[in-house]
């Protein structure tokens, strides 16, 4: 809400700059977004202009050459390059000598050979806005000409940008603001505006109303003004609504806006000549259309709340009013609505419509009802200052105010919520500076809300109000001392923590990735039309189709990721990721089991000086990543060929990953379609259920006793078919070579012409050990042919000496 | 016979003194204690002495060799270390040239560390660690914790649904009502994760990270509040920090409070002469929002722990973004480059 300062200080002034205002008022609460200064250093020199004539400069397309009556003996000659300047206008004159905003003095200047005395302004020449489709056009009762400038536009004003949180529906209005002033400050709050009421209750004659869901309109009232003729809105109060960026537009829109701006309560006019019978606040039947002040054809949707008259709907409740019943400059007689209405519903309405207005966006609140006869009282008194004519007797008044609510407070409860020791004294005076009546009895407080404080209803909203106006700043900063959360992380946690790190020493970068992605990420994945990864959760109102569904795999926006950076040039990518995925449940709602993950291209280990072309990354490289973080938890952990290759792997060049015999993830070279669509050259990755490592890793470890006898190393190469795997021999020599044999590796691998086409060598480095003796070589010798045997027995295994 | 050997000692003792290299020492052992030198003849020669003069000559002459032995290795020793400090530093790399292997460089992204750093201040303070689903129920997202029903956050617009009571939680204050309905009080927990909201703007990402913080206990107050977050501030901005509460409106919290923490790139909003571009010259910083649990989120929870009966027991409540947090601290000036995982924003930071 903006809020010019002005205004504000009318009704609470505590003698402070803006920006010492600004403070207070964040400081209890109220938030203010932005102080901006509007008009210039000095309104001297800048008066209300009428436009004569306006005729077409000689030598010039764009110009003008006007004729404008500033106040002078003679009409200044003004050369002017808007589009719409036009006889007959009332305009704003900067003469010479003014010095604008940017600093610059006008001056008598020669256009294009026709002197110009000045300058006719655009809303951002002034100061006052962005606007500069053409010079600002006043309204004829802007004049007479000559007349300074600052008496109608806010020249010399400063408007306070505040957030109202959408609990304080009072504060939006200047007088609500004015009143919080008043209780951080301790300055005098001059009388509410709404105190002196001009009108009369009782029947009002001349129309029917009638209120069919009061649940909608929880208030109706209305007055009537007779008699009405031509006015001007006065110059103070058209420069306020400027400043608080609304357009004067007529003294009694202008009324309806003031109103709305001092004390938040939006009002209507009707012209109540051009109503049909009575009105009826109802829902629309769908369908039911209104022509809305600003031109449209508006289609309304069943249950929407209208005001109707007998030729159907007049105004869109709370919202916009219509065409039809519109107040012009013929009115005299005025039908004037105050009410309220269900917020929610209000909110629905104008944001189906795309209609947000200042009235609809202080109707969603849920007003006060006690705001419609305030609203009534304070336009009382301006009807009368500016036509000079009050109320006909009576006001309509349907719904009910509803009645002031008591909230019993324990003192002790105050100080027990705020960590304070306030005294009675220091509770109640906060409350009574906001409005609140306080009686106190023993330990207890009776506090009485105001009626527009609907916010209010229990002890701990009173004591807000008490904490935020004594001031938070005064409260001690204390630390509760129980420690009863324990202070440590769960075993997961910690694990959780060790992938990560393990992964961070593997070489590998951590990326963010979306939770989202698109339907069509499984087709580039290749995934078979039956893989269950392609059964997503999908967003009912997702923000685009390309990120409509969660994830079920950590691939996606892994391989979004590498292929950026590919693009940017990175040749060494190395990224993981830890997080869940998101996997459709029974119950509408998704397991999430937790996932890492990693994409890693590029060469295999850093080109240096000793090695400048290493090999690329193969499912090898990611296999180590793999066995870091699995070794590092101390995982049984094993990869095996897989039975169904994963469809997004090379086929040839991937396995599963088992975790404690079970499988975990998968590992393997990109297959060379998928590296292609994301435009990566190569590439491996991985991905591993996370809960598998966490129930695979040891809870403690526990000492093992080591040999003091000393180790016999030997080697063993044989000649195998090239289809058994080394894991196959590793599992057959652990098993014969038990209990001597400590270790077996893989030391060689060797394919060449003299093995046959269909032949692998397999060197096997053993370390032999005994725990109670020294093992001799003849011992080891006699265990390593015993594995040998073996490997001939059951893999036909050749030894090569 | 004695006068020999003495002579023999001196003559060979002066010529190890003069000698200057291993080699020549290696040729004045074979000169004097070799297998045809003068004093191992003299020694072989005793057994055929006259026995009185076998005892004295067969100590001296035993004596000088063993003196002479003593005189070339001690100066051979010497001779040994230099030579070989010679060698070693004929045997020079260049030590300017970079590691090998070259380890890849990796770390954790800015948000994890950023995340884990507030994590281990909670951790200090005595906090456990909560986690929860994002995918929540509407009754925990938003019934739960006061959320009006026609509030204006649970507009298909604002957030994003997966059915009708089923929606990617917007902030982790579920987690609060998970962990309470599990969990009596005392109950001190904070809840780090993932959510989400339909924004997409400069500032906005429809995925983004919080921090929950939940304390619930006989007599927690708003100033334990208070020095829960000047504690977190401190340990995340600086010892100097102070932090300041102005009160706000949170459907879950009552009293509300955004919190302020004083800006650490300025003095007093003035930065070399300058208006400071980080607090825009308020010399305060907003970090977070915060609160009283409000009693109508412990009746949502009391009816299956009734030890939550929102007469007894009081609480606070925090929510934090991790994004921010991240950004402000290490002045990452757009929120994009935390999504984008450009390994040189990534390298940055680790």
């Amino acid at each position: 809400m903006k809020v010019p300062l002005s205004l504000l200080l009318e009704f609470c002034d505590p003698g402070l700059s803006a920006e010492e205002i600004s403070s207070v008022l964040a400081l209890s609460g109220t938030e203010v977004e932005r102080v901006t200064r509007l008009g210039v250093e000095d309104s001297s020199n800048f008066v209300v202009g009428v436009v004569l004539t306006a005729d077409q400069h000689p030598d010039a397309d764009r110009l003008k050459v006007c004729s404008v009556d500033v106040g002078a003996p003679e009409p200044a000659t003004i050369v002017c390059g808007a589009p719409n300047v036009d006889a007959g206008q009332t305009v704003a004159v900067a003469l010479p000598g003014a010095v604008m905003p940017g600093g610059m003095t006008i001056k008598k200047a020669k256009l294009r050979g026709v002197e110009s005395s000045g300058m006719i302004c655009a809303e951002d020449e002034l100061g006052l806005g962005k606007g500069h489709q053409g010079i600002l056009v006043l309204p004829n009762t802007a004049g007479p000409a000559g007349r300074p400038l600052g008496e109608v536009l806010p020249l010399d004003e400063t408007v306070l940008e505040l957030e109202i949180t959408p609990n304080r529906p009072d504060c939006l209005g200047v007088y609500g603001v004015a009143r919080e002033l008043h209780a951080a400050t301790g300055a005098e709050l001059k009388p509410a505006p709404w105190e002196r009421d001009l009108g009369s209750g009782g029947d009002l004659d001349g129309i029917q109303v009638s209120v069919e869901d009061s649940d909608q309109c929880p208030i109706f009232t209305a007055r009537i003004y007779e008699g009405l003729s031509a006015a001007v809105t006065p110059p103070a109060i058209a420069a306020h609504l400027t400043a608080a960026g609304m357009r004067p537009i007529s003294p009694v829109v202008d009324i309806t806006n003031y109103v709305m701006l001092v004390i938040g309560e939006p009002l209507h006019a009707f012209d109540l000549d051009k109503i049909e019978g009575g009105l009826t606040v109802r829902p629309a039947v769908a369908g039911e259309t209104v022509a809305t002040l600003d031109g449209e054809d508006r289609t309304l949707i069943e249950g929407e709340t209208i005001i109707a008259d007998v030729g159907g709907p007049t105004s869109i409740a709370g919202v916009m009013g219509g065409a039809r019943s519109e107040v012009g400059w013929e009115t005299t007689r005025v039908l004037l609505e105050a009410a309220t209405w269900h917020g929610p519903s209000i909110n629905r309405t104008s944001a189906r419509l795309g209609l947000r207005s200042e009235a609809s966006g202080r109707f969603e609140k849920g007003l006060a009802p006690v705001l419609a006869s305030r609203g009534q009282a304070f336009a009382s008194q301006l009807f009368e200052q500016i036509y000079g004519v009050t109320p006909v007797a009576g006001t309509v008044a349907i719904g009910a105010v509803g009645e002031a609510t008591t909230v019993k407070l324990s003192h002790h409860k105050v100080n027990s919520l705020m960590g304070s020791q306030l005294t009675a004294e220091r509770i109640s005076a906060p409350l009574e500076r906001l409005g609140f009546t306080v009686a106190l009895d023993g330990d207890e407080f009776s506090v009485g809300v105001p009626l527009d404080r609907l916010d209010v209803t229990r002890d701990v909203d009173v004591i807000e109000e008490i904490a935020r106006i004594d001031g938070l700043e005064k409260l001690e900063a204390t630390i509760p001392t129980s420690g009863a959360g324990g202070g440590r992380l769960t075993r997961d946690q910690r694990i959780r923590r060790q992938v990560q790190d393990a992964l961070v020493s593997a070489g590998c970068f951590e990326a963010a990735g979306w939770s989202f992605c698109a339907p069509g990420l499984s087709d580039r994945l290749r995934l078979a039309a039956d893989d269950p990864r392609r059964n997503a959760i999908t967003l009912v109102n997702p923000m685009s189709s390309e990120e409509s569904i969660l994830r079920t795999t950590l691939l996606g926006s892994l391989l979004d990721s590498a292929a950026r950076n590919a693009a940017r040039g990175a040749s060494a990518i190395r990224l993981f990721e830890t997080g869940p995925v998101y996997l459709p449940s029974e119950d509408g709602l998704s397991d999430e089991p937790q996932r890492f993950g990693a994409v890693l291209c590029g060469p295999a280990t850093q080109p240096d000086w000793r090695n400048a072309s290493p090999d690329d990354v193969d499912v090898h490289g990611a296999i180590g990543v793999i066995g870091g973080v699995l070794d590092s938890l101390h995982c049984q952990w094993k990869i095996v060929p897989a039975t169904e290759p994963e469809p997004f792997l090379h086929p040839g060049r991937s396995g599963v990953i088992e975790i404690a015999g079970r499988p975990a993830g998968w590992v393997g070279d990109l297959h060379p379609l998928v590296s292609a669509e994301w435009g990566l050259d190569g590439g491996v990755a991985f991905e591993v259920d996370l809960d598998a490592v966490i129930s695979a890793s040891p809870e403690v470890l526990h000492y093992w006793a080591v040999s003091a006898h000393p180790m016999v190393g030997q080697d063993l190469a044989v000649v195998v078919d090239a289809g058994v795997s080394a894991a196959e021999l590793i599992e057959i020599a652990e098993e014969v070579g038990s209990p001597e044999l400590e270790s077996v590796v893989v030391f060689d691998i060797y394919r060449g012409e003299q093995l046959g086409e269909n032949a692998v060598s397999v060197g096997l480095r053993f370390v032999f050990r005994a725990d109670d003796r020294t093992l001799t070589e003849e011992e080891a010798s006699a265990v390593r042919q015993r594995i040998l045997d073996a490997l001939q027995d059951r893999k036909g295994a050749q030894s090569r000496g | 016979m004695l006068e020999r050997i003495s002579q023999i000692v001196d003559e060979a003792k002066a010529a190890v003194g003069a000698a200057t290299t291993s080699a020549e020492l290696e040729e004045l052992r074979i000169k004097w204690l070799g297998r045809k030198a003068e004093l191992p003849n003299i020694l072989r020669g005793v057994k055929d002495l006259d026995p009185s003069e076998r005892g004295p000559a067969g100590k001296a002459a035993n004596q000088a060799r063993v003196e002479l032995e003593g005189a070339i290795d001690t100066k051979m020793a010497s001779f040994a270390g230099a030579e070989l400090e010679l060698r070693l530093v004929e045997d020079a790399v260049d030590i300017t040239l970079p590691a090998h292997p070259q380890q890849f460089p990796g770390g954790l992204h800015l948000l994890t560390q950023t995340m884990r750093e507030i994590e281990d201040v909670f951790l200090g303070l005595g906090y456990g660690i909560a986690e929860g689903p994002e995918v929540e129920l509407v009754a925990y997202n938003f019934d739960a914790l006061n959320h009006a029903p026609h509030h204006p956050a649970r507009s298909p617009s604002d957030t994003f649904y997966v059915g009708d009571s089923v929606l990617l939680r917007t902030h982790t204050s579920p987690v609060q009502v998970r962990t309470m309905l599990v969990t009596p009080p005392p109950l001190y927990v904070i809840a780090p994760g993932r959510v989400y909201r339909r924004d997409d703007d400069a500032t906005h990402t429809p995925q983004f990270h919080q921090i929950e913080g939940l304390a619930v206990d006989e007599g927690i107050s708003l100033a334990d509040l208070k020095g829960t977050l000047l504690a977190f501030a401190k340990a995340i901005f600086g010892d100097e920090r102070e932090i300041r509460l102005r009160p706000h409106f949170f459907p879950f919290t009552e009293p509300s409070v955004e919190v302020d923490v004083s800006c650490f790139a300025c003095n007093e909003g003035v930065s070399n002469g300058e208006r400071c571009g980080l607090c825009k010259g308020t010399a305060w910083i907003e970090i977070l929002g915060a609160g009283m649990v409000d009693p109508n989120v412990f009746a949502s929870v009391a009816g299956e722990q009734p030890a939550y009966d929102p007469e007894k027991v009081q609480g606070f409540a925090f929510g934090l973004g991790i994004e921010r947090i991240a950004m402000l601290k290490h002045s990452v000036p757009d929120l994009r480059l935390l999504y984008d995982n450009d390994i040189r924003f990534l390298e940055q930071f680790a």
